[in-house]
């Protein structure tokens, strides 16, 4: 335990040390100065450092007093030192606001970025120990939640760019959840019964495995780029197709998605033991009967652990898919980089983020559930 | 009764099973045996349509089953094979009720029947009932296997080497099992072996299957002393058959009636060589036989174990 914290505290202690905390600038478009974490403290209301350092105090309590109390303090005592240090930022940036002209934006630092990360990485690993699941991170995001609630932290310029891009985020976010959707579905009415058949005719195997797996090697850009034409050909004779947008983005989600559908389906109806199809047969099921209460269920675990990869892939391939128009997150992020503004860049990364682990997240709820329901042998 | 007429079996120009004709009379244990790959499991396949013949035909009880749709006929016979074949995913009462199920048995009458085939098989009915089969021994998942087998009180078991993956001890339990379930239900058992022993302790009949063909067909008596081919014999086994002879005959046969002799009485049911192996112990040429319930019969001697 000491062999994992201790460094990554020291690795938090330097962030805020060497790294600068805050970036100020005149306006969205220029870089800014940086402003060291000492400084930072200094502009912000004296009761945030205090907080900090009780929340820093509890995260560490483990290392001096082992034990389930005091990893589930030391859970909150992160998730107090994650928002305090957010807040001394958001104190800081009202501060200089008042002092400099309207338009004038700070953001966190470096220094503030790793010093956060080091933080999750040291809850994680407490909640991990904890061997609670989802629920060791509650006390970790929930002063960090409230302190967003309460409006405390708007001056930051993440959360002023997200006040002035309120409905575009909202709207793109729908649009990115969609294209994930709408693209998983179509994979799996083609994927499973691919990988069924597949499984089935060792023909079908040989072809279907070489093409997929050479689709998965094509790069998002040239596959989107590739797809442009034909399409472009097939929207002159099918109204409501056309080479850029969100059939296509769709479309080459759906192929990257095929691989590991089918791949997992034919594993897992792979893994049935003969015996126990045979025993199936012998007891007098009929096809239909073999194949959904055993063949079907027992490969279930194996299809979802290959969905929860598929779901990833196409959250973050969905981000990319707005360079062909497609909308979403990605097109947040783009135009953020185009414009050069960072926190643009930052508020479409961070819900891309979260939505790949919260679909990894599901789905391994789901595989472990259907292993437990299974009774636990698959 | 299960016949099998003129059968031929082939695939894709192999000739798998060739022209076999054999009867199974009601409540008879046949045991086919043979070297893997004989065609003894294709000929087991053949009467619950797992496998249809190429050519002949197959009847059960005078019908012949070409007519009937493989899952109905299916649900009439019990199947075991090897290792179990055990769905996972179901506990122990799912995986026994499999076939009730199908039939649509109400609730009330599978779940009595789950209890009395686990009393049946001598599983814990209170511990193993709800456990899955990856927590279960060898043994007792094959316990299971034949309980779920046995489930529809079927007049037809079928058993493909069910017991070849199981330790010596635990499949002499097991083989003890079977004579003892198949006497409480009389159903015809067709079983499948390549271990001779197995066949000489369980057959009252054996079939030999020698690449498709079936090369003699008699109780185990028969073949031990008429082997019909030089391969019958070989598979017998050449160095212990005396022994084997020894242990398929019952002492009963060859008692010498009213003669008595002191000492600690054997039944009259119990094997020759089990016979042989008393004397050897007590270094006594004769010993005393009584009838199961333990009433004098008379005494049998060394040299009657060499036959009449």
């Amino acid at each position: 335990m000491r062999r994992v914290q201790i460094p990554l505290l020291a690795v938090a202690a330097a962030a805020l040390g060497l790294l600068p905390f805050l970036r100020h600038a005149r306006n969205r478009l220029l870089s800014g100065q940086p402003i060291d974490s000492y400084v930072s403290f200094g502009l912000a209301s004296p009761l945030w450092t205090v907080g900090f350092a009780l929340g820093l105090g509890l995260l560490v309590l483990p290392l001096f007093r082992p034990g389930a109390l005091t990893r589930w303090t030391s859970l909150l005592g992160a998730g107090i030192a994650l928002a305090a240090a957010a807040a001394i930022g958001a104190n800081a940036a009202a501060h200089l606001a008042a002092a400099g002209s309207p338009a004038a934006r700070t953001s966190l630092g470096s220094g503030a970025w790793l010093f956060a990360a080091t933080l999750l990485l040291l809850a994680s690993d407490t909640a991990r120990r904890l061997r609670f699941g989802l629920a060791g991170l509650v006390p970790v995001f929930a002063p960090l939640a409230l302190l967003l609630a309460l409006g405390t932290l708007a001056p930051l310029s993440l959360l002023r760019e997200y006040a002035v891009q309120h409905d575009a985020f909202r709207a793109a976010f729908g649009q990115h959840v969609a294209l994930v959707l709408g693209a998983l579905g179509p994979a799996l009415l083609i994927g499973v019964p691919l990988g069924v058949a597949a499984q089935r005719w060792a023909a079908l195997r040989r072809v279907a495995f070489p093409v997929l797996n050479l689709i998965q090697t094509i790069p998002s850009i040239a596959l989107f780029g590739l797809l442009i034409g034909p399409l472009a050909w097939l929207g002159t004779m099918i109204p409501g197709v056309s080479g850029i947008g969100t059939v296509p983005a769709i479309l080459a989600l759906v192929l990257y998605s095929l691989l590991p559908i089918v791949r997992n389906t034919v594993e897992g109806l792979d893994g049935v033991p003969r015996g126990v199809r045979t025993a199936a047969r012998a007891m007098g099921m009929s096809p239909a009967q073999t194949f959904l209460q055993v063949d079907a269920t027992l490969a279930l675990p194996v299809l979802l652990s290959g969905l929860r990869v598929t779901a990833v892939q196409a959250v973050g391939l969905a981000a990319v898919s707005a360079l062909i128009g497609a909308g979403g997150l990605g097109a947040i992020i783009f135009q953020g980089l185009f414009a050069n503004a960072l926190d643009l860049v930052i508020l479409g990364a961070l819900p891309v983020i979260a939505l790949a682990v919260a679909a990894d997240l599901v789905f391994r709820l789901l595989t472990a559930w259907s292993r437990a329901a299974l009774g636990g042998a698959v | 009764m299960i016949t099998l007429d003129h059968v031929t079996r082939r695939y894709q120009g192999f000739s798998a099973l060739e022209d076999v004709t054999l009867t199974v009379a009601d409540g008879e244990i046949l045991v086919l045996i043979g070297a893997s790959g004989s065609g003894k499991s294709t000929l087991l396949q053949l009467i619950n349509r797992l496998q249809d013949p190429s050519s002949g035909t197959v009847r059960v009880d005078g019908e012949d089953i070409a007519g009937i749709a493989p899952e109905q006929l299916r649900r009439r016979m019990g199947y075991v094979i090897q290792g179990g074949g055990l769905f996972p995913h179901w506990t122990v009462a799912r995986n026994i009720a499999t076939v009730p199920r199908l039939l649509g048995w109400d609730r009330a009458r599978i779940d009595a029947r789950v209890t009395e085939l686990l009393d049946l098989l001598r599983l814990d009915a209170t511990r193993l009932r709800n456990a899955y089969p990856h927590m279960l021994s060898g043994g007792q998942q094959q316990r299971v296997g034949v309980a779920r087998a046995l489930a529809a009180g079927p007049s037809i078991l079928l058993m493909d080497e069910p017991f070849g993956a199981l330790d010596p001890v635990t499949r002499a339990e097991l083989q003890a099992e079977i004579r003892r379930i198949h006497t409480e239900t009389g159903c015809t058992i067709v079983f499948v072996t390549h271990d001779m022993d197995e066949a000489l302790g369980l057959a009252t009949r054996i079939a030999v299957i020698d690449r498709g063909r079936l090369v003699q067909l008699g109780t185990p008596l028969e073949l031990l002393t008429r082997p019909a081919t030089d391969q019958v014999a070989h598979f017998i086994g050449t160095t212990d058959r005396g022994l084997k002879l020894l242990a398929v005959q019952r002492v009963g046969d060859r008692v010498r009636p009213g003669e008595t002799t002191p000492g600690e009485p054997v039944s009259a049911e119990i094997s020759l060589s089990s016979a042989l192996s008393a004397m050897v112990t007590r270094s006594q040429d004769r010993l005393p036989v009584s009838d199961p319930a333990g009433a004098p019969l008379g005494t049998i001697h060394l040299a009657d174990l060499l036959g009449p």
